[in-house]
């Protein structure tokens, strides 16, 4: 076996050095009834050109679209030089940075990772990264409870991704945690249904979306002030891959940024890996769940990163920590920060303007068609609603078998729309030729 | 030379430097994205470097000779189980026939990848002697949460509304009870007896109607094996309460028994640290949560289903203990870790426990005499020193830790678990030659006659390190942790 480097000379020799005589005697303490005394039911192993085939096989059974569907995850444009770079077994096969002096190189970009997180969502403050952004979503609705203290109950917007409603949920009913829903006004939070259920004065946290699920950049235009006058932490669940031409959640006044940074060129992958980000202001970095990564110096003054703030954490803190969270999403943070470092601001502003624009494109058209109109009359970015007068599946099933996925169906009659930068005109044409021909 | 390279990338940065290249937009004359309105616009301007393709792959090229993973070498990290990380699996993740799949394909367009789930889950479920496995928790710490969603929902939708506690020995792991608390759950803390095993006679006065469970590793955070396990599974059975199997310690008995067999009603594992998926320098690794027969509605939703024509789906099942991730899991870390099963074959993953085994008594035997061992005995797969033998040279857990690095090495994890003052934990692998261990051996007694001999050099090391002992004091008292904050 290519994984076991031992010889059989090997093993009687440290055999004897333990002290054993077989290496049955390595188990000699372990209940007799506790053995496992049969075959496994497993294959026998494959060869590396057998397992190369095998899995050639099985990709043929997934059905490769061209992909017009969003919500939450986006088919982005990915540098070439991302994969080789994170690929490289100095960052691939380290672990958390427990020893600085040998893991500068991770320490680092996630200190640039950090950075830049912090520059596209406004905030002082971010952590090493986390699992996806519906966690960090639930992440946040934790850093509310905790920070008001004697408040359990968080409101989520009627708009929100109902992947990261649902994750928000569960953690909250396992902690007595109440989420309640804001509702939707034409296809944005309503405004004033958020003010009055602000008013019983015991929301800890109000949680929004930007753009919301429909694509709609929403107008928050006021809420700041309304949260901040009843004590509410206004979180913001934003898509940092729009940051570059949106308001910042700062910019909205938001106290906790939080969301996936799939947009940032990570690969679909059926649903992972991704990374999500959770950020924040000065005032409330020890409540941050998660690593974080610091600057300072070594005893010869030489500039270095360190892992800091450890006394929030679990390791230190156990049962009283802010979070349960060991790891991050290390590599994955890499990945994000060599995208920004490659796109800069105005690569994320032209791969924006590119969406948009095939987008609205793409809108447009479908209307012209008359088989759909836009289900909200409100500014989008690159996802638009769609009510569809044939049903929603139908539409999905045609451009299917045309080789293009459609969207995602949100209600029978109707679709979510979504265009990158990677969608081409062509592409956009023959998706609306389909469409009309139904 | 390599290693001196001191840049950030934002100091690489010069304005008007491009590293993208992206189609013409075509449409923007039509569709212009200044039509948003501009009270939704940004006014601030983002501060990201203007770099070169190059200078970026350069730069982070760079950062990287400043790292040590486990291809560099040897990583006997305790409780990480850094073995090898084939390349093949890698190779397999990358197949552009899952990396580009969105999530929200119809199942029919995504029946290679539901089969690599469901395979998965299925193998898992047969090494560790439970009956359905999840695969969405993201790591062993997000398993864990799940793992004990699940016991409260059980309890909960019986009804039994009193079972709020959950048991830890005072050994786990920081996780283990701060996952508890996440999931609302009061800790009781279980003492150990004085060879590290959870002490049956301070349990039984802790199981009554208002215990959830019981979380624990096998073999523990000691390397020792709980050998009343069979006795602890009956009490915590007959007072109504679930055990719970921390799967971070699956390494040291893959093969050889399983966690289902030793009573444990739900457990987690982590495919970064058994089933050989990179670390990723923190992660993304993947936390599968298993449980037994009779459970199996109560795991996370999705779930991944089988009908009869052998057609792949996926249901939400309405008595799920919730939604824990936001589809399958981190499904890349997914096939690698089934490509590592293929790999091994029935035939080999029942060699991996011993052999991981094997090569902690080999280094465990051959250090204790210079190494203060507390625990005598046979250990699992891994094994924890009580600081050097010879206890007058001052010289700390943390120094021999710092000199490890000077010779290659990287260190042990120190000071855990809490039971020692000076824990050095020791965890070869597998994977690890003969020749590797004995190298490290040698390196290990080098250090403690250092620590006799010239005890400065050990406690001012590391010397040969990109960087030397750092600051952490004024890291954490003034924290910059942004480039801005940096530069003040």
């Amino acid at each position: 076996m290519k994984y076991f480097p031992h010889t059989q000379q090997d093993i009687e020799q440290m055999l004897s050095v333990a002290g054993l005589k077989s290496m049955d005697d390595l188990y000699g303490e372990i209940p007799q009834q506790l053995l496992f005394n049969r075959e496994f039911d497993l294959p026998e192993a494959m060869s590396e050109v057998e397992i190369r085939k095998f899995f050639e096989t099985l990709g043929k059974k997934n059905s490769q679209l061209v992909c017009f569907a969003g919500a939450g995850v986006e088919d982005h444009y990915s540098p070439s030089v991302i994969a080789p770079v994170i690929s490289r077994g100095e960052f691939l096969t380290a672990y958390t940075p427990y020893q600085p002096e040998i893991s500068q190189g991770t320490l680092q970009y996630i200190f640039e990772y950090q950075s830049m997180i912090c520059e596209l969502t406004g905030m002082d403050v971010t952590n090493a990264s986390m699992y996806d952004g519906t966690t960090a979503t639930a992440e946040a609705m934790m850093m509310c409870v905790a920070i008001a203290k004697k408040r359990n109950k968080v409101l989520v917007s009627a708009t929100m991704n109902p992947r990261v409603r649902s994750v928000v949920e569960t953690y909250a009913k396992y902690q007595g945690v109440i989420v309640e829903t804001i509702a939707e006004k034409d296809g944005v939070t309503d405004l004033v249904d958020l003010e009055s259920k602000l008013a019983g004065d015991d929301v800890a946290g109000v949680i929004l979306a930007q753009p919301n699920y429909y694509g709609i950049v929403e107008d928050y235009t006021g809420v700041a002030d309304m949260c901040h006058a009843r004590k509410a932490m206004f979180v913001m669940n934003a898509k940092p891959s729009a940051l570059a031409v949106l308001k910042s959640p700062a910019e909205w006044g938001a106290d906790i940024a939080c969301g996936d940074a799939q947009s940032l060129g990570i690969p679909m992958c059926y649903g992972g890996p991704y990374v999500g980000y959770l950020a924040c202001n000065s005032a409330n970095v020890r409540k941050l769940p998660g690593r974080i990564v610091g600057a300072t110096t070594d005893v010869d003054g030489k500039r270095a990163f360190v892992l800091t703030l450890q006394a929030r954490e679990q390791h230190i803190r156990r049962e009283k920590a802010n979070s349960n969270i060991c790891s991050n999403q290390s590599l994955m943070a890499l990945y994000v920060t060599m995208y920004m470092s490659v796109m800069g601001e105005q690569g994320l502003k032209d791969a924006c303007s590119l969406s948009y624009s095939g987008a609205h494109y793409l809108a447009d058209a479908l209307v012209a068609t008359g088989k759909c109109v836009m289900a909200f009359d409100k500014p989008f970015f690159n996802e638009f609603a769609v009510k569809t007068t044939v049903p929603a599946q139908k539409i999905l099933d045609t451009l299917a078998s045309e080789g293009i996925l459609g969207g995602v169906r949100i209600a029978d009659d109707m679709l979510l729309v979504c265009v990158t930068e990677q969608r081409t005109k062509e592409d956009i044409d023959k998706f609306v030729e389909t469409v009309k021909n139904i | 030379m390599i290693r001196n390279y001191d840049k950030l990338i934002f100091e690489l940065s010069k304005e008007g430097r491009v590293g993208y290249s992206l189609p013409k937009n075509e449409l923007k004359d039509r569709y212009c994205i200044c039509n948003l309105p501009d009270n939704l616009k940004r006014e601030s301007k983002p501060c990201l470097p203007q770099v070169t393709e190059f200078d970026v792959v350069r730069h982070y090229t760079n950062l990287s000779n400043k790292n040590f993973g486990v291809d560099t070498g040897f990583y006997p990290l305790g409780s990480c189980t850094m073995k090898y990380n084939p390349r093949l699996n890698e190779e397999i993740a990358a197949l552009p026939a899952f990396a580009t799949l969105h999530p929200e394909v119809p199942v029919e367009a995504a029946q290679g990848a539901l089969e690599v789930y469901y395979n998965l889950a299925a193998s898992l479920a047969e090494i560790s002697g439970l009956s359905a496995f999840t695969l969405n928790p993201y790591a062993g710490a997000h398993g864990e949460l799940t793992g004990l969603m699940i016991m409260r929902s059980y309890h909960l939708q019986r009804g039994d509304t009193k079972r709020t506690k959950v048991i830890v020995p005072d050994s786990a792991h920081g996780t283990n009870p701060a996952s508890a608390a996440v999931c609302g759950l009061e800790i009781v803390e279980v003492k150990s007896t004085a060879n590290g095993t959870v002490d049956v006679e301070d349990l039984k006065p802790l199981l009554d109607d208002t215990i959830a469970g019981i979380m624990m590793t096998n073999p523990n955070t000691l390397g020792i094996f709980e050998t009343e396990i069979p006795e602890i599974a009956r009490l915590v059975h007959e007072c109504g309460g679930l055990l719970y199997y921390d799967g971070a310690n699956l390494n040291a008995v893959l093969g050889k028994c399983r966690p289902g067999d030793m009573g444990f009603d739900i457990m987690h594992i982590n495919l970064h640290k058994t089933f050989s998926t990179p670390h990723g320098g923190g992660g993304p690794g993947d936390g599968p949560v298993g449980v037994r027969a009779g459970l199996e509605h109560l795991l996370p939703n999705p779930q991944v289903k089988k009908n009869a024509d052998g057609r792949y789906y996926i249901e939400n099942d309405a008595l799920s203990a919730g939604n824990v991730s936001n589809f399958l899991g981190n499904f890349g870390v997914l096939l690698r870790a089934y490509t590592y099963i293929l790999t091994l074959g029935c035939e080999n993953v029942k060699m991996v426990g011993p052999l991981a085994v094997l090569n902690a008594n080999y280094v465990k035997e051959s250090l204790k005499d210079v190494y203060y061992l507390p625990i005598e005995g046979v250990c699992k797969h891994e094994f924890v020193f009580d600081g050097l033998a010879d206890k007058s040279t001052g010289v700390t857990t943390l120094d021999i830790a710092k000199r490890l690095l000077d010779y290659g090495y990287h260190a042990p994890t120190i000071y855990f678990p809490l039971l020692f003052h000076q824990s050095i934990m020791i965890e070869p692998t597998e994977t690890e030659s003969k020749e590797t261990l004995d190298e490290f051996i040698a390196v290990m007694r080098l250090v403690a006659k250092e620590a006799l001999e010239n005890p400065d050099i050990v406690k001012n090391a590391p010397y040969n390190t990109p960087v030397r002992r750092l600051d952490e004091t004024t890291a954490a008292r003034f924290p910059k942790t942004t480039y801005k904050q940096l530069k003040g």
